[in-house]
């Protein structure tokens, strides 16, 4: 597990995690001349339009047509290039799950999706928008890598490392103003999870947005006397099972907290682990088997109990078992 | 290759593909015989590919869309010496190469994984399009079942291929009017099915898809238009060679006994004779 020194976290400075996408995405387009960018008419939405700015040659727009873009980026990938396709996160996977399972999974198509608006980022533009079920539906999928950014910097980092991962991988993206966490040079390592703060009592495994209320879960925690070490899980599939069942042996208590379903999510991933090797009390914040409705990011995260006190809540709940 | 030859080849073909089946006890028999004379003519006239050297990275690309055809596919390409034609037999079964509907392996020259309708379209799109950002010289052809184009998504990818012009790319489709439930026009009426392609602006063909002297002359048509890429409508006759099997949407899906492998075998080597 690496140890990450984040920023002064009082002085708080916001920036979409997509934002960092579009520089990475950039910064790797230059890099390797393989890079291609296609995307499914919402460009700017995804931040592909600096690279489409820079390298029209190398940028596919195809129209609202998730499903063919899926199969395109496949056969790009099979003749050696390095495909991004970008979209919304309930329509690719949403929509184009069969072309991702059996063009791209099937043949380990080297394609990276890349997809925004996850979660309740987007809460505004109403339920179908809110992606909440994509990380159970790519960590299904053999071959797949599962990406999950917790701010623009590690976005940006993931937009370049994707190109170095051999075969398909799943970035998530999300729209909103996200605190940055990492100070620049913070390495990533896909496959790595980062220990942001060290705790004996308590672990927190988070994902995404989640990352920062877990932090802040833990300063409320340690005015009340409770350790919490929270860890941040950007690679949900490949799981860092060495760090997991390190830090569950550790804690002896687990709290996972993120900004998708509840079924088949981190909390899953990590539930598959601990169950078979280590069954530890645990306690899942998620969005619980529900969809969401319209609203702010922040009406619907309080509203599905996705807060930083929820995370506390969590935390009480499952010392009260480990004591039990 | 001369046409004589060329319906030889075909004529071989398709009794692998009678044979195949026989032993597999299940498969799709109709597709495959309909457009063997397609596949003998790309793999013996048309596509650059070499089966002594499959990876070969100029190769023309081949992509079966319609991957329930794929007994076609095998058989042609143990013909063209990709594998052992003793291979074929195997089949569908447990541990074989070669599974019911295709699945990527460059060893015996299969470029795709298929089985879901609608995506080798796109797939084939993306080659053509890779090779234009190369400035490569290899072209890429597919086969598209009629029923298959029920699928939206192969519009989507007619969309793509004509915005992006790719006269680098030739979609083959097989109109043989048949699908598992009926004819096409039971299932899903799909005529005009010529015009639909024009009104998606590819440069469209139609032909005799079981005669030699049209598919040579289609895809030499193709080579010489720039800017769209080609679109052959190839009308064919399901189960072709055997006559229980000639239009007979039952054929479709279901395999020929030990009786009925032999009587077709039969038929196909008096056409050899005749021939």
């Amino acid at each position: 597990m690496q140890t990450v020194n984040l920023r002064n976290l009082s002085e708080l400075e916001l920036k979409p995690i997509r934002d960092g996408f579009g520089e990475g995405f950039l910064n790797i387009g230059a890099a390797i001349p393989d890079v291609i960018g296609l995307n499914a008419d919402l460009t700017e939405s995804v931040r592909m339009h600096l690279f489409e700015e820079k390298y029209p040659e190398r940028f596919f727009q195809v129209g609202i047509c998730e499903q063919n873009m899926a199969g395109v980026a496949a056969g790009m990938a099979l003749s050696g290039k390095i495909p991004y396709m970008g979209s919304f996160a309930n329509f690719s996977p949403g929509r184009n799950y069969d072309q991702i399972r059996t063009s791209i999974c099937m043949m380990n198509a080297n394609v990276k999706i890349v997809s925004s608006h996850a979660g309740f980022s987007h809460g505004s533009d109403g339920i179908t928008v809110q992606m909440l079920e994509d990380i159970a539906m790519m960590r299904s999928l053999p071959n797949m890598t599962v990406l999950v950014p917790a701010d623009a910097y590690q976005a940006m980092q993931m937009a370049e490392a994707a190109a170095t991962i051999e075969g398909p991988v799943y970035l998530r993206l999300g729209r909103s103003e996200t605190p940055l966490l990492f100070a620049e040079g913070t390495p990533f390592v896909p496959g790595e999870a980062q220990l942001l703060r060290d705790g004996s009592h308590v672990t927190i495994f988070a994902a995404g947005y989640l990352v920062f209320r877990a932090l802040l879960a833990a300063d409320n925690l340690h005015k009340q006397g409770i350790e919490a070490q929270v860890i941040n899980i950007h690679t949900i599939k490949p799981l860092d099972e060495a760090s997991v069942l390190a830090a569950a042996a550790k804690t002896g208590a687990v709290v996972t907290a993120e900004e998708a379903q509840v079924n088949g999510g981190l909390g899953g991933a990590i539930a598959e682990v601990l169950g078979r090797k280590l069954p530890t009390p645990m306690e899942m914040v998620a969005v619980m088997d529900q969809f969401g409705e319209t609203g702010t990011t922040m009406d619907l995260n309080k509203s599905r109990n996705l807060m930083e006190d929820d995370i506390v809540a969590a935390v009480l709940h499952v010392l009260e078992r480990k004591s039990a | 290759m001369d046409v004589k030859d060329l319906q030889l080849k075909a004529n071989s073909i398709r009794k692998s593909i009678v044979t195949m089946l026989n032993a597999a006890g299940s498969g799709h028999p109709g597709g495959a015989m309909g457009i063997a004379d397609v596949l003998t003519f790309l793999y013996f006239s048309e596509m650059r590919v070499n089966p002594k050297d499959p990876h070969m990275s100029d190769r023309d690309r081949f992509v079966l869309s319609a991957a329930h055809m794929v007994p076609g596919l095998y058989a042609t390409l143990a013909e063209a010496g990709f594998f052992p034609k003793e291979e074929l037999t195997t089949l569908r079964k447990f541990g074989s190469r070669l599974e019911g509907h295709t699945v990527r392996n460059l060893d015996i020259g299969v470029e795709t994984t298929g089985g879901s309708l609608g995506q080798g379209v796109s797939i084939a799109c993306g080659m053509a399009a890779a090779a234009k950002v190369d400035g490569a010289s290899w072209r890429t052809y597919c086969i598209v079942g009629d029923g298959e184009s029920n699928e939206g998504s192969v519009w989507e990818a007619a969309l793509f291929g004509s915005k992006f012009e790719l006269d680098n790319l030739v979609f083959i489709i097989d109109r043989n009017n048949i699908q598992l439930s009926g004819t096409g026009q039971e299932v899903m009426p799909l005529d005009p099915v010529a015009d639909k392609w024009r009104a998606f602006n590819w440069n469209v063909i139609e032909i005799d898809g079981n005669s030699f002297d049209d598919i040579a002359g289609a895809f030499r048509t193709a080579r010489e238009v720039k800017h769209r890429p080609t679109c052959i409508v190839a009308n064919t006759v399901p189960g072709k060679g055997v006559s229980f099997m000639e239009n007979k949407a039952e054929w479709h899906g279901k395999t020929p006994d030990d009786e009925q492998t032999k009587q077709a075998l039969a038929e196909l080597d008096s056409l050899n004779a005749n021939g």
